[in-house]
């Protein structure tokens, strides 16, 4: 059974330039599902509609047309069964470590207690309870997204959807960030949904790969390598590694027919 | 679960604490009594050389600051300014930060009464100060009425900037976590909102301070005001600058408490931005 379903989902914003109103299609009739447990990247380039499709997956925005089902329902706005990791982490400058992931429980009516006792769990899964009473500007960025996922997945969602989660990281945080994340998915076996413009995070992390271009889903491409995934330099060095990135790189560049459209994914 | 980031974190809460030593710097209290005891003291000594129906200096202030204070005249004028001033102030935070607060969420009142919130700011509200003679008479009430007047506009407008300027991710993040309007409105905008009422807050002192003081000059003279204006009529100049001084120091104090409790209310604020400058 399918665990997200997105059927034919359509979104048109209205956006005014120079006070006249543009339409822009950000997403034209996209539809894939995702199984129970599975990771998928949402992988593209700047504008082709990946984002939108995450916020419109957690209830952040409306679908124009179209329906989102998660667990064989369909969602209106937000709800408890999906937790959400910002691109910036998002946390609340007010608050301490301990207390950013206490908001999501908080929220779900979680009595106090056990919010506080659950908090330090997930705060403790994140390696961060050294510091958990320190506020959001004391921590480096890697320990700020950890708090994100920490506090996503403390609501104990079904599925964890994550905006480009590791973009905003130096490429030392992010491979260990990576690394964890295919850890805790181990462990726990969420669904989980991330967007990236990276493709060998999409690769390295994803069972499948959905490539978008222009608000359409232009490919979706299965990698085929065992989990556990534990070793990134194995997994990099992984012919099928290098050939779905390839495969993925050749899906983009046919998409778009100029000279260098997409500058932000070339094959290294 | 070992990284780098973990062992940056407890490395500095363990094994560094005792080579984190800051450098020693003048402390900025200390530069600023020495700016203090600079400029009174160079009044001091040139003061004296004008005509004293123009001016006065620190010395024959302070005597007559004695002498007022003595004979009753400055703890009067003094209790009687406080009055309208601190119920006109009060109200207006009452009044405006709740009202900033809507504005700034719900753009139908934004729409519907932002327009006069703007038209209060702007317009020279003295002008209206006859008409509330009419209204509320030259006693305490008008007073207190022309405080709350010039007070209200800047802190509604303060904090109902403060709102939009809350990032749209965080409100998002609310949204995500299926946050109500009212927690989203406590636990989200209240907070990042916090440093803009403050700031608001501080403008409303120094708007008020001369609001109490137009009230005493243009309603029934009496206060603090009331003070400046017959010592002025009575070319005694010192003790002109007497009720001056007090309503200076006054303000410049009432200033630092709101710092005090925005340090109090709003640590992050502060750690965030490094105030003091280099």
């Amino acid at each position: 059974m399918s665990h997200v379903q997105l059927k034919d989902v359509s979104k048109i914003f209205g956006l005014k330039v120079d006070g006249r109103m543009q339409i822009t299609r950000a997403l034209n009739g996209v539809t894939f599902d995702i199984e129970q447990g599975e990771i998928v990247a949402l992988a593209g380039p700047s504008g082709c509609g990946k984002t939108t499709a995450l916020r419109i997956i957690m209830g952040l925005e409306s679908a124009t047309t179209g329906s989102v089902l998660v667990g064989n329902k369909e969602i209106v706005g937000c709800g408890h069964d999906r937790g959400m990791v910002f691109q910036h982490a998002e946390l609340l400058p007010w608050k301490s470590v301990l207390d950013n992931v206490k908001f999501g429980l908080a929220m779900k009516g979680i009595p106090k207690p056990e919010a506080d006792a659950t908090a330090s769990r997930y705060v403790d899964l994140v390696g961060l309870s050294h510091a958990k009473d320190r506020r959001p500007h004391q921590l480096s960025g890697g320990m700020k997204q950890r708090v994100g996922i920490a506090r996503a997945l403390a609501i104990d969602p079904a599925v964890l959807l994550m905006d480009e989660p590791f973009g905003a990281l130096d490429s030392q945080t992010r491979e260990t960030l990576q690394m964890e994340l295919l850890s805790i998915h181990e462990r726990t076996h969420k669904t989980i949904v991330f967007v990236t413009h990276d493709l060998d995070e999409a690769v390295l992390l994803a069972d499948r790969v959905v490539v978008m271009h222009a608000g359409q889903v232009r490919e979706i491409i299965s990698i085929d390598i065992g989990r556990p995934r534990r070793d990134i330099r194995a997994i990099q060095t992984n012919p099928e590694f290098m050939r779905k990135r390839m495969a993925i790189w050749e899906t983009l560049h046919d998409a778009t027919p100029h000279a260098d459209p997409v500058p932000e994914m070339r094959p290294t | 679960m070992k990284t780098r980031d973990d062992h940056a974190g407890s490395l500095a809460s363990e094994s560094l604490d005792g080579l984190i030593k800051p450098a020693w710097r003048v402390p900025s209290w200390l530069i600023t009594s020495l700016s203090l005891i600079v400029v009174t003291a160079t009044w001091q000594i040139f003061g004296p050389q004008i005509n004293p129906l123009f001016a006065s200096y620190p010395s024959e202030i302070l005597r007559a600051f004695w002498k007022m204070t003595v004979s009753g005249q400055l703890p009067t004028a003094f209790v009687s300014s406080m009055q309208p001033f601190l119920a006109g102030y009060l109200l207006a935070a009452i009044l405006g930060i709740p009202a900033g607060l809507l504005l700034g969420r719900f753009r139908v009142l934004d729409a519907a009464f932002g327009i006069y919130v703007i038209a209060g700011y702007s317009t020279p509200l003295i002008a209206l100060v006859p008409l509330l003679m009419i209204w509320f008479g030259l006693g305490f009430m008008v007073k207190m009425v022309i405080i709350f007047l010039l007070t209200f506009f800047p802190v509604c407008i303060n904090t109902w900037t403060g709102v939009r300027a809350v990032p749209k991710t965080l409100v998002d993040v609310g949204t995500a976590f299926c946050a109500s309007q009212s927690s989203i409105m406590r636990q989200i905008v209240l907070p990042a909102v916090l440093p803009y009422i403050m700031a608001g807050l501080r403008l409303g002192i120094g708007k008020a301070v001369i609001a109490m003081v137009i009230a005493e000059f243009l309603t029934a003279i009496s206060g603090l005001g009331g003070v400046i204006i017959s010592s002025a009529n009575s070319f005694k100049t010192a003790e002109m600058f007497v009720p001056i001084i007090v309503i200076m120091v006054l303000a410049v104090l009432l200033t630092h408490l709101v710092s005090v409790i925005e340090r109090k209310v709003a640590p992050w604020q502060s750690e965030i931005a490094d105030r003091e400058g280099i």
